[in-house]
């Protein structure tokens, strides 16, 4: 079995003034996952990253990187670690290519293979033609993946993206999603903290949720998402609803006069329901889910 | 793993000089119209009303420690104010998440702040020559202290950006620390014309010992012996150089 990418046993953090941002944290990340770390604000997550990268130092516990203890050779598991912060952290007065390059020297990577790399991700992540311009003139998107680029400079082989996709519209989060799921083929490990829970569920194929410090799962994302008992419907009707028939344990509400809200337990099928609905001489004209089945947990999880 | 560190070092250096002259009205330019404006008032106006100071006409006196001025200045302000604006960015983090060891990161901003502080002094230099007859009398002080100099005011300007929290922690060392000394360390007068008390306590000046030897490599005259100056700046640079290492790793204002 090959070694962890990432191995966190018993992470604790507690900052001056006797804050406990992280209460026991302990973790695996297997080469090559793409691992989804959930949880609301202030539950320890960007702490955990901080911890890992060295932005933050710990109270105790241990952090491996494909086996190196950070406490024993840190220098030698930052050279495996590519880092995406969740807020902007570069100069916004240094050009693109500048700002990718001098990263890479920070690696020890000669200019002339630097600036080859450099021209590899901005290629790749549509950012080329802006290479000469200062960062400052770069829309919030383009600042994220030029943020993408520069993690991934020194070719890491654990990737670390803290909300790389917030505030970034619609169609650029999914061809995101497109980059990171062809690095993640390519082999390259990514831990993945998001807010936009289909993101999650989308791209990860194990998840670890934090809340108040602390690990509350950490987990397969389809066992995950077995613990779903239930789900929530919106359902638009050709006609006006007018009262409807209580269905077993299923929970209805009418939203308006032709939308209706359904709350399906998994011991049902929407089959059933569409039967049960047909019955009372409702027709569903279309229908989506509430919320995505990763949020509806993670709710149930965190409240 | 030197040679990686090495690159590193140039990386840190290259980012720093190329901000330098980016932005050379704000960084190269006042220095030099500051120091064209002592030339022209203390040298010309008032200069040509008093009389030789150690065997030389008074704007040749005060000219190494007007260059000696901008060296200090400029050094301490590009290391604080470029290590504050790191932090302020947050693109210090850039360099905290790299392999680069602490000492890689001194030095590269320390580069950075003495070729602003000695960029500003040959400029200064330059209008100099341009108002008295000054020539070098002694190569190797000249250098010795205009380097040693910029390199210990880039350290203090360091620890200085490693604690600032706010923008007007940058000012207030430069404001009421730097500028008072250098004023009283014999830039516009020889430590030798004062009364014996103050010509002692005027001994505790560090920046004193800077600018009498400096003026040695120019005029080949001096109040305090230049050996003595060198090893005080030498013993002031290793002091300030290994509590910028500790800074850095306790993490002090860069880490939580």
């Amino acid at each position: 079995m090959s070694v962890p990418a990432l191995e966190i046993s018993d992470l604790r953090k507690t900052y001056r003034g006797g804050v406990e941002a992280i209460s026991g944290i302990s973790l695996q990340v297997r080469e090559g996952e793409f691992f989804g770390l959930l949880g609301p604000n202030g539950a320890g997550k960007t702490t955990t990253i901080g911890v890992i990268t060295s932005l933050v130092f710990k109270t105790s516990g241990t952090v491996r990187i494909f086996g190196i203890d950070i406490d024993r050779d840190f220098s030698a598991a930052k050279r495996l670690i590519g880092l995406v912060p969740q807020e902007m952290n570069f100069s916004i007065f240094e050009k693109v290519q500048d700002i990718v390059c001098q990263q890479a020297g920070y690696y020890g990577i000669p200019r002339r293979r630097a600036a080859d790399r450099a021209e590899h991700y901005l290629c790749q992540l549509g950012l080329w033609e802006k290479r000469n311009v200062q960062a400052r003139e770069l829309s919030g998107g383009m600042k994220r993946r030029l943020m993408i680029a520069r993690g991934l400079v020194h070719d890491p082989k654990l990737l670390i993206l803290d909300e790389p996709t917030a505030g970034v519209d619609v169609e650029l989060r999914r061809g995101m999603w497109e980059f990171l799921e062809d690095l993640n083929r390519e082999g390259r490990t990514i831990i993945l903290t998001t807010h936009y829970l289909e993101e999650a569920e989308q791209l990860c194929n194990r998840i670890g949720i934090i809340a108040g410090g602390r690990l509350i799962s950490h987990t397969d994302k389809r066992e995950l998402l077995k613990k779903l008992d239930r789900q929530t419907f919106i359902l638009d009707l050709n006609g006006p609803v007018g009262e409807v028939e209580p269905f077993d344990a299923n929970r209805f509400t009418i939203v308006d006069e032709s939308t209706l809200e359904v709350t399906l337990s998994r011991d049902h099928s929407l089959n059933d329901l569409f039967a049960h609905l047909d019955r009372q001489g409702l027709i569903v004209a279309s229908m989506r889910p509430k919320a995505n089945r990763l949020e509806e947990i993670f709710v149930g999880m965190t409240q | 793993m030197i040679g990686e560190q090495l690159i590193s070092l140039a990386s840190i250096a290259r980012r720093e000089t190329t901000r330098i002259f980016r932005i050379w009205v704000q960084t190269l330019v006042p220095p030099v119209v500051t120091a064209t404006l002592y030339f022209l008032i203390f040298g010309t106006f008032i200069g040509s009303q008093l009389g030789d100071v150690h065997g030389y006409d008074y704007m040749s006196f005060i000219a190494p420690g007007l260059i000696m001025m901008s060296i200090i200045t400029n050094s301490y302000t590009n290391a604080v104010s470029s290590f504050f604006s790191s932090k302020f960015q947050r693109n210090i983090e850039e360099l905290l998440v790299s392999p680069t060891p602490d000492w890689v990161i001194v030095l590269g901003y320390v580069s950075g702040a003495m070729v602003r502080g000695l960029s500003v002094g040959v400029l200064v230099t330059a209008v100099g020559l341009g108002f008295s007859r000054i020539v070098p009398h002694n190569l190797f002080f000249i250098l010795a202290f205009a380097v040693l100099t910029s390199f210990v005011f880039a350290l203090a300007g360091l620890i200085n950006g490693i604690f600032a929290k706010k923008f007007d922690d940058i000012s207030i060392i430069p404001t009421f620390v730097i500028t008072p000394l250098t004023y009283l360390g014999g830039v516009f007068y020889s430590i030798s014309l004062l009364p014996d008390f103050w010509r002692v306590l005027s001994r505790a000046n560090p920046i004193i010992y800077m600018i009498d030897g400096f003026r040695y490599g120019f005029l080949g005259v001096a109040d305090i012996g230049v050996w003595t100056g060198l090893s005080m700046l030498l013993l002031i640079g290793t002091l300030l150089f290994a509590a910028n290492l500790y800074l850095l790793s306790r993490g002090t204002g860069v880490r939580s």
